[in-house]
């Protein structure tokens, strides 16, 4: 099992999760999160007080999935998420060693 | 034929009178004199009412959402409260003595205790302030001003002074620099009172030097004397909430027509005149506080507007009532140009830490306006001064009379004196007796939770 963790741009979501949806993904976990790589940020004055905000909002987004399945997540996600410019994101993609169902002690891809 | 009739008709009530007694005519004459004064009465009085609960609307929700949403979310709470928990405080303290001490004929400098309790402050007019409605009324209006100007200072000590020392400080505060100089300004024989009979007449129509010096100049007092805000220049101490202030200011701007044209004490034409100045002032500060951030930043803000409409409502304050609808916008329009370098170039390069700019918008603006009224005041619009003769006395510069701008000047430099000096001495009794700021742990959780026990967002649950 591989999990795939994207961190994409608040505004893509809904196509990732139309991508993901057309080949048949539907478990997901989302959060938003603050955060930047290359991307610069951006300035903010109020009153003369100036702040550089360089943490910018960005989704995460994580799913599950059995090895064969991984790399045609990460392609979907990847096509779906990308704009072409600066921070767009990055999806990583980690092993796993076990997944349960809590409903029903599933293990395995069966839990998926 | 017809005719006659409705001459007839006419005729018959002209005759009945004449035919009745002097004493009669007499009856009917005082009937009518006693309604139409009654009438007047009637008309000023609902005006002024509306006026009071204006002036209370501008603190509470106004001044408590304005500088609540200018915070850090930590300290939302706490900074609506300073308003808030001063529409108690103020009101009781008022009664009890606050009015007399401001209102009763004392000395130049302070009331005596006549109206102590409110005693003798009923339905029959004082002729000395408002001779058309009711004393109450006037003691009721009176008392919104004594609420909003302490609320002003707090926006200098935000986010670090006890709850206690505030409480403390702002009692203090009424009696040694606010009672006195409303009293002085505004008073029956007040040193500035240029209605009265003062030794120094100053113009201050609804509050320039009482209410927006006094409170902008002490505020600074206690920034400088409480110190900065843990993290001031080195943490991101962004308004938590622009959206509130945004309402605040709006609730303001609405409300300081009851500050302003209320002024008038009466439904009369200057009180529209005064309203109408107040209104031209707010829109050309506003433009003018965009116009120069967005040449100086590159873009105008939401937080530079609201913060223009507050500096042009300050500037007009003292003028609203003497001056015509374009000097009242270019009073407008330097204030909003000028209070925007006073809180980013002066303040910065000072460095003293005016939490909520307290001092930059009401001190500069209510400087600028009390000066300004002294060019720009003139008979054309308020012809209440009068020599012993009953000649209307020109007013300001603009009427040929140049020694008006020195008046105002004095009368600014009196109300900063005062301001100083009286809240040095306060926060030294409150730092001996209780200690002003909240310590190091409590600033850091803020003082929602450190001070009051809660938080103003529990958006999880």
């Amino acid at each position: 099992m591989k999990k795939i963790e994207a961190i994409i741009q608040p505004h893509k979501l809904e196509d990732v999760k139309e991508a993901l949806k057309g080949i048949g993904i539907d478990g997901m976990t989302i959060s938003e999160v603050r955060g930047h790589g290359r991307q610069k940020g951006h300035k903010e004055v109020y009153r003369g007080m100036e702040y550089q905000v360089d943490l910018l909002p960005k989704v995460k987004v994580e799913m599950v999935v059995s090895d064969e399945r991984a790399s045609e997540v990460v392609q979907a996600v990847v096509a779906s998420a990308r704009t072409g410019k600066i921070g767009d994101g990055k999806v990583f993609v980690y092993d796993v060693a076990e997944a349960i169902r809590i409903r029903n002690d599933d293990r395995g891809d069966g839990a998926l | 034929m017809q005719y006659r009739v409705v001459w007839a008709a006419l005729l018959a009530p002209a005759l009945a009178l004449a035919q009745s007694t002097p004493a009669a005519t007499e009856a009917r004459i005082g009937n009518l004199e006693a309604a139409v004064k009654s009438a007047q009465s009637a008309g000023d009085n609902s005006w002024m009412l509306v006026s009071a609960a204006l002036v209370l609307m501008m603190t509470g929700p106004g001044l408590a959402l304005f500088y609540g949403g200018l915070v850090r979310r930590k300290n939302v709470l706490s900074t609506m409260m300073h308003s808030f928990v001063l529409m108690a405080v103020v009101s009781v303290i008022w009664a009890i003595v606050g009015y007399s001490l401001a209102f009763g004929t004392g000395s130049p400098i302070l009331g005596d205790l006549r109206y102590l309790f409110l005693n003798n402050v009923g339905a029959a007019p004082n002729a000395d302030y408002a001779a058309t409605i009711p004393q109450q009324t006037y003691m009721i209006y009176q008392l919104m001003f004594a609420i909003i100007t302490p609320a002003l200072i707090s926006g200098a000590f935000a986010e670090r002074m006890k709850f206690s020392a505030m409480l403390l400080f702002s009692v203090l505060w009424l009696f040694i620099v606010y009672f006195p100089l409303a009293h002085m300004v505004w008073g029956k024989g007040g040193l500035l009172n240029a209605f009265s009979g003062g030794s120094i007449p100053c113009l201050d129509f609804a509050g320039g030097t009482v209410v927006h010096i006094s409170s902008g100049v002490s505020a600074l007092v206690c920034a400088l004397y409480l110190g900065k805000r843990k993290g001031y220049m080195s943490e991101p101490m962004k308004p938590h909430s622009l959206v509130l202030s945004v309402i605040g200011a709006c609730l303001l701007w609405v409300g300081w027509f009851g500050f302003n044209a209320g002024s008038a004490l009466a439904a009369s034409s200057l009180a529209t005149s005064a309203f109408v100045a107040t209104h031209f002032a707010t829109a050309a500060a506003v433009l003018g506080w965009l116009l120069i951030e967005w040449i100086h930043n590159g873009k105008p803000s939401v937080l530079g507007g609201i913060s223009g409409a507050v500096a042009g409502l300050v500037a007009i304050t003292p003028a609203s009532g003497f001056v015509k609808p374009f000097p009242a916008m270019l009073i407008g329009f330097v204030a909003g140009i000028v209070c925007f370098l006073m809180v980013t170039a002066v303040k910065s390069k000072f460095g003293y830490d005016d939490t909520l700019d307290a001092f930059g918008v009401h001190g500069a603006g209510g400087t600028i306006g009390a000066i300004l009224t002294g060019v720009f005041a003139t008979m054309a619009v308020n012809d209440g001064l009068k020599d012993s003769s009953g000649k209307t006395l020109g007013l300001g510069l603009i009427d040929g009379h140049p020694g008006q701008v020195l008046n105002q000047a004095i009368g600014v430099a009196i109300s900063w004196g005062l301001a100083i000096v009286g809240t040095l001495i306060i926060l030294k009794i409150c730092d001996v007796l209780i200690g002003v700021r909240v310590s190091v742990d409590q600033e850091l959780e803020g003082l929602d939770v450190s001070m009051h026990g809660e938080e103003g967002y529990n958006l999880e649950t």
